[in-house]
């Protein structure tokens, strides 16, 4: 958090009078902004000059926390950075744990951590696709993604209890035994959400308003991205065929046969066709999962105190935003001795700046909502 | 954990360019850490992505050992897009001590460094605007230090700010 470097360029006598530059404020109270986001505008007229985004407002000192609990205590907080996809987080962590105590997953385990991930990848694309068509002017997708999203999250419920903070994973594997009718339902939602695409499809992508609000806004070209350290559908969306799912697989995902999407534009209607793209992609896989689901244990051989031994790990996964990443240090005691996110959210909105200057205000509303960001990871 | 001695043209390269300054390549646990001396790491990190084509700088934090006599780890965790390799390089620094900031290399590093000033009060140098991020601008100490407490808080800030007695 912090105040603005943004100052008027002349606020002086005459000049001041003559300049059309003005700062103006959005947030951290702005339906759009998707939490408590605030971004300082500097503006000559409607032209975007330069951003300062002030965030912090959600920061509950996640980091500081995890070294005052033990391995086991803290993978709940996971599930509150991303909220949306707190099922991701919680599999970042625990992949990253057990690097540390070098320990192997059951085959099983595995394959119902790639099932609950990518239903729950679906989840926020879902989340996405819906506040960011509200945010644009378009009301309805809102109410038939949160729909459809309600289906994922009843699965969740059924799984574990919980529909949004989950918990869904413990280090070493899982901690509950799918329910009866867990394949059939995953099947059932494969074959709800391939319906449902189209119907978005319908709705969206052949809309003049949906298509002129999206087409050219917001481009981040494959260097922009690199240079910045964004990742996930951003990345894809300027031409970069570049998941952690393909490029570094972990949970088995080598085993899976899709695609990753990509297309050419880097602007915020290509990433619209991206993460669409990656829901198909996401249930395909879902299909796959249901079909090889092995028998065996759920959880692999983890004493019942995790004390990994002196030393550190670097595990990142492909969340839904991206590049989802912890570096766990351990001292050899019952608590990490340090544990750092590495959050897709926070290094992609760090290029706002850049795919802002020299849009419209109107616009800007439209790459907040591009980016995919959750508070909750950014500030942490 | 396992740790190997990690061998390849690349640690060849970057010892032989930058000899005493390198101080350990090593494959721990699998994943490939080089641990250089501070004068050199502004050298190495450059170097890495102009010669060796690492173009992604994942992230940059710290890690505080207060009983060491330089406190501070400071890591820099870097990706390679065309060789599809991470590594990760490693420097220790005193307290209040300069760390080159690398914001010339990646522009990535411009929120990541602030984060780690932030949190452990790293100074980065090079660093077009090095302020606080999550924290707000005037409070004070550095929340991830050890002996920065889990319930400390700074209380003049939030009676002044939050006109509350205490924020816990």
């Amino acid at each position: 958090m912090a105040a603005t470097t943004l100052e008027p360029a002349s606020v002086d006598g005459d000049t001041f009078l003559d300049s059309n530059e003005l700062v103006l404020n959005m947030g951290p109270q702005h339906p759009s902004t998707h939490g408590v986001l605030r971004v300082i505008l500097k503006l000559d007229g409607e032209t975007v000059l330069g951003t300062d985004c002030v965030i912090g407002y959600l920061h509950r000192g996640v980091e500081k926390i995890a070294e005052d609990r033990t391995y086991q205590q803290f993978a709940p907080y996971v599930d509150r950075m991303d909220y949306v996809a707190a099922v991701s987080n919680g599999l970042g962590y625990c992949m990253a744990v057990e690097k540390l105590l070098d320990v192997e997953i059951p085959e099983r385990a595995q394959c119902v951590r790639v099932i609950l991930t990518e239903l729950n990848r679906v989840a926020s694309h879902l989340l996405w696709l819906g506040t960011h068509a509200l945010d644009i002017g378009a009301i309805t997708p809102v109410f038939l993604c949160f729909r459809e999203r309600e289906e994922v999250l009843k699965i969740f419920e059924k799984y574990c209890g919980a529909r949004l903070t989950t918990h869904a994973f413990r280090i070493g594997g899982l901690q509950y035994e799918t329910y009866d009718t867990f394949e059939k339902d995953c099947v059932a939602f494969c074959d709800l959400m391939e319906e449902k695409v189209k119907e978005y499809h319908d709705l969206l992508t052949g809309n003049r308003i949906w298509v002129k609000r999206t087409t050219g806004v917001g481009i981040l070209t494959a260097e922009d991205c690199k240079a910045y350290g964004v990742t996930g559908p951003l990345l894809r969306a300027a031409g970069v065929a570049w998941d952690l799912r393909k490029a570094q697989p972990y949970c088995g995902y080598e085993k899976y046969d899709f695609e990753i999407p990509t297309r050419e534009g880097a602007d915020t209607f290509d990433r619209y066709i991206v993460r669409m793209r990656e829901m198909e992609q996401s249930c395909r896989i879902i299909r796959q999962a249901v079909d090889a689901l092995p028998s065996g244990p759920i959880k692999g051989k983890v004493a019942k105190v995790i004390k990994p031994p002196p030393g550190e790990a670097y595990v990142s996964i492909e969340a839904p935003k991206g590049e989802l990443g912890y570096y766990v240090v351990s001292d050899g005691s019952l608590k990490p001795y340090r544990v750092r996110v590495r959050p897709p959210s926070f290094v992609n909105l760090a290029a706002l700046d850049k795919m802002c200057r020299g849009s419209l205000v109107a616009d800007v509303v439209a790459i907040i909502g591009t980016i995919d960001i959750v508070l909750g990871e950014v500030d942490r | 954990m396992p740790s190997a001695p990690w061998e390849g043209s690349l640690p060849a390269a970057i010892k032989e360019r930058f000899g005493d300054g390198i101080e350990g390549a090593v494959l721990l646990g699998g994943q490939k850490l080089l641990t250089v001396g501070l004068p050199s790491a502004a050298g190495v990190l450059a170097s890495l992505r102009d010669d060796h084509g690492f173009d992604y700088l994942v992230d940059v934090t710290a890690v505080h050992w207060p009983k060491r006599e330089r406190p501070f780890d400071i890591v820099w965790i870097l990706y390679s897009f065309a060789a599809n390799e991470r590594i990760r390089v490693k420097t220790t620094a005193a307290d209040g001590e300069a760390v080159p900031s690398v914001t010339g290399l990646y522009n990535s590093a411009d929120w990541l460094e602030r984060e780690a000033f932030d949190m452990f009060g790293v100074r980065f140098e090079g660093h077009p605007d090095l302020r606080r991020i999550l924290m707000p601008d005037e409070w004070d100490g550095y929340p991830l230090r050890k002996e920065y407490g889990i319930l400390q808080q700074d209380g003049a800030w939030v009676r002044e700010n939050l006109k509350i007695e205490s924020a816990q």
